[in-house]
């Protein structure tokens, strides 16, 4: 019989106090710089869409887990909200008011609960929000605004999309001085967030790491006139790439498990990216990159397979 | 109920090609309930001539006749549908609700019973193919039947293309499975 004394239980015996409401919670703090800095360089309608994103899918996370019939107090976990933001960060500042709420309720309903909640989704639901809104009204989703303070303060095509006409320096495009998706532009912003998310080790570099450096490689081989001249560091601070390597590639329920897997998900996500922008016809590759990604995880997951403690290879244990 | 789109998955192929409007979904229905039944109905009558190792192709031939005649009966009668269906009027002959019904029941059962069958599959194919349509063409187009449904609503673009079919077509299945287990 059990003594007493002991207390069995299963693993993990080791417990370091983090759960996932402190983690979302962390990373929304982390982000929250690059979006102010969003609405500092676009102005208040930026903030507007902000808003109605993270209403959105809060509410759309509530009604569906009403429907479900799952406690509605926890989306104080913070993932809607999470979602909400970084659906606002890939939306130009100046959309409709229905464009985040429409994208909140897909992100939320189609990304996310349909598959069974969260830890059950495969793909980022932030990213299939935007790209229904990409699909369904490409106008509104491809007008952007110039910072408040530039001449001409309409409509303009960011760094990617444009064939030259303004040339930006690396300043601008690392400060945010251009058009863009809200929480894209300010690259120093996003990737201070992004420092702290890895010294607080909540994300590992190997995603970002490979992601980048996959993009900067094949830029640099493939993306000039002649090989080996592509501007790479103009691909690293133009577009959602440093947004989308260190906080929508890293989610944590769409991502591998080891860390050759991260690789292999980081190098396979650069390379679609690069595709895109420099051969399709996208100007941005990034979401779509990973989306595609995120469906091959699970394949990537099982061929990455760490050993069992104890087990050996290649031996059949008697059923 | 045996819905051959929404429970039986069958013929998505042209569903999801054909259902962007409402006029197009009930044109492609009504074609193929007449081959399914036409089709049902002479299978039914022969089939116990046909020999059993070469009945799918005896089926096929039999099916293309029936096609056809929808075809340029189409052709001649109602040019624009004709063209907006393009190349799926001659693909009913291997939708596979035409085929898979002439297989599991015409081949077996007699002649009225196939025309019953072969009518109940036409119909709810039909209805599926306009259930899909209105929810498209509204949803992607701002229109049914080609009016418009409210001036300020700006549709949304997925719904006409190929995912959004797709989305349509499953959210659906999972509402009518929802709904029949609650029986």
């Amino acid at each position: 019989m059990l003594n007493n004394n002991l207390t069995v239980s299963p693993a993990p015996h080791i417990r370091s106090g983090m759960t996932t409401q402190k983690i979302m919670y962390i990373v929304i703090c982390s982000l929250l710089p690059a979006g102010l800095a969003g609405v500092y360089i676009f102005g208040l309608s930026s903030l507007k869409v902000i808003l109605i994103s993270i209403i959105a899918c809060v509410i759309s996370e509530v009604i569906f887990l009403v429907l479900r019939n799952k406690d509605p107090k926890t989306i104080l976990d913070g993932s809607a909200i999470l979602t909400g933001l970084l659906l606002a960060y890939n939306l130009p500042p100046g959309v409709p008011f229905w464009i985040p709420v429409v994208g909140g309720v897909v992100s939320i309903m189609l990304g996310k609960q349909i598959f069974g909640g969260l830890g059950h989704n495969i793909f980022n639901p932030a990213l299939v929000g935007r790209a229904f809104l990409q699909i369904s009204w490409p106008v509104y989703m491809t007008t952007w605004k110039n910072p408040r303070w530039a001449l001409d303060a309409v409509s303009t095509a960011t760094p990617l999309a444009r064939e030259g006409a303004r040339s930006f320096t690396y300043m601008d495009l690392f400060l945010g001085n251009h058009g863009g998706c809200i929480g894209e532009v300010c690259i120093l912003l996003l990737l201070a967030g992004a420092l702290i998310l890895l010294f607080m080790k909540i994300i590992s570099f190997h995603i970002p790491a490979s992601f980048i450096g996959t993009v900067m490689l094949l830029v640099w081989i493939f993306g000039g006139n002649e090989f080996f001249q592509g501007d790479f560091l103009f691909h690293l601070l133009a577009g959602g790439l440093v947004l989308g390597a260190f906080f929508m590639a890293t989610d944590y329920v769409t991502r591998p498990l080891t860390k050759k897997g991260k690789i292999i998900f980081g190098i396979g996500c650069g390379v679609l990216t690069v595709v895109i922008r420099l051969k399709g016809s996208y100007p941005e590759g990034v979401s779509y990159a990973i989306l595609f990604m995120n469906a091959v995880v699970p394949l990537i997951d099982r061929h990455t397979k760490t050993k069992v403690y104890g087990a050996q290879t290649g031996k059949a244990s008697p059923a | 109920m045996e819905n051959p789109t929404f429970r039986l998955a069958l013929g998505l192929c042209p569903t999801l090609a054909v259902s962007t409007s409402v006029v197009n979904g009930l044109g492609m229905g009504v074609a193929a309930t007449f081959v399914i039944v036409g089709s049902n109905v002479i299978i039914s009558a022969i089939r116990n001539f046909i020999p059993g190792k070469i009945r799918i192709p005896c089926f096929i031939v039999i099916i293309a006749t029936f096609v056809t005649i929808v075809e340029l009966i189409m052709k001649a009668f109602l040019p624009a549908l004709s063209n907006s269906l393009g190349i799926f009027v001659p693909l009913i002959v291997v939708n596979c609700i035409v085929l898979g019904r002439a297989e599991a029941f015409a081949s077996r059962h007699g002649i009225v019973k196939s025309i019953f069958d072969g009518l109940g599959m036409g119909v709810g194919f039909t209805a599926a193919l306009v259930i899909i349509s209105a929810i498209r063409e509204i949803l992607g187009n701002g229109t049914i039947v080609g009016l418009m449904v409210a001036r300020s609503f700006e549709p949304a673009l997925l719904f006409i293309l190929a995912p959004g079919a797709l989305l349509v077509i499953g959210l659906l299945m999972g509402g009518i499975n929802f709904l029949s287990e609650k029986k």
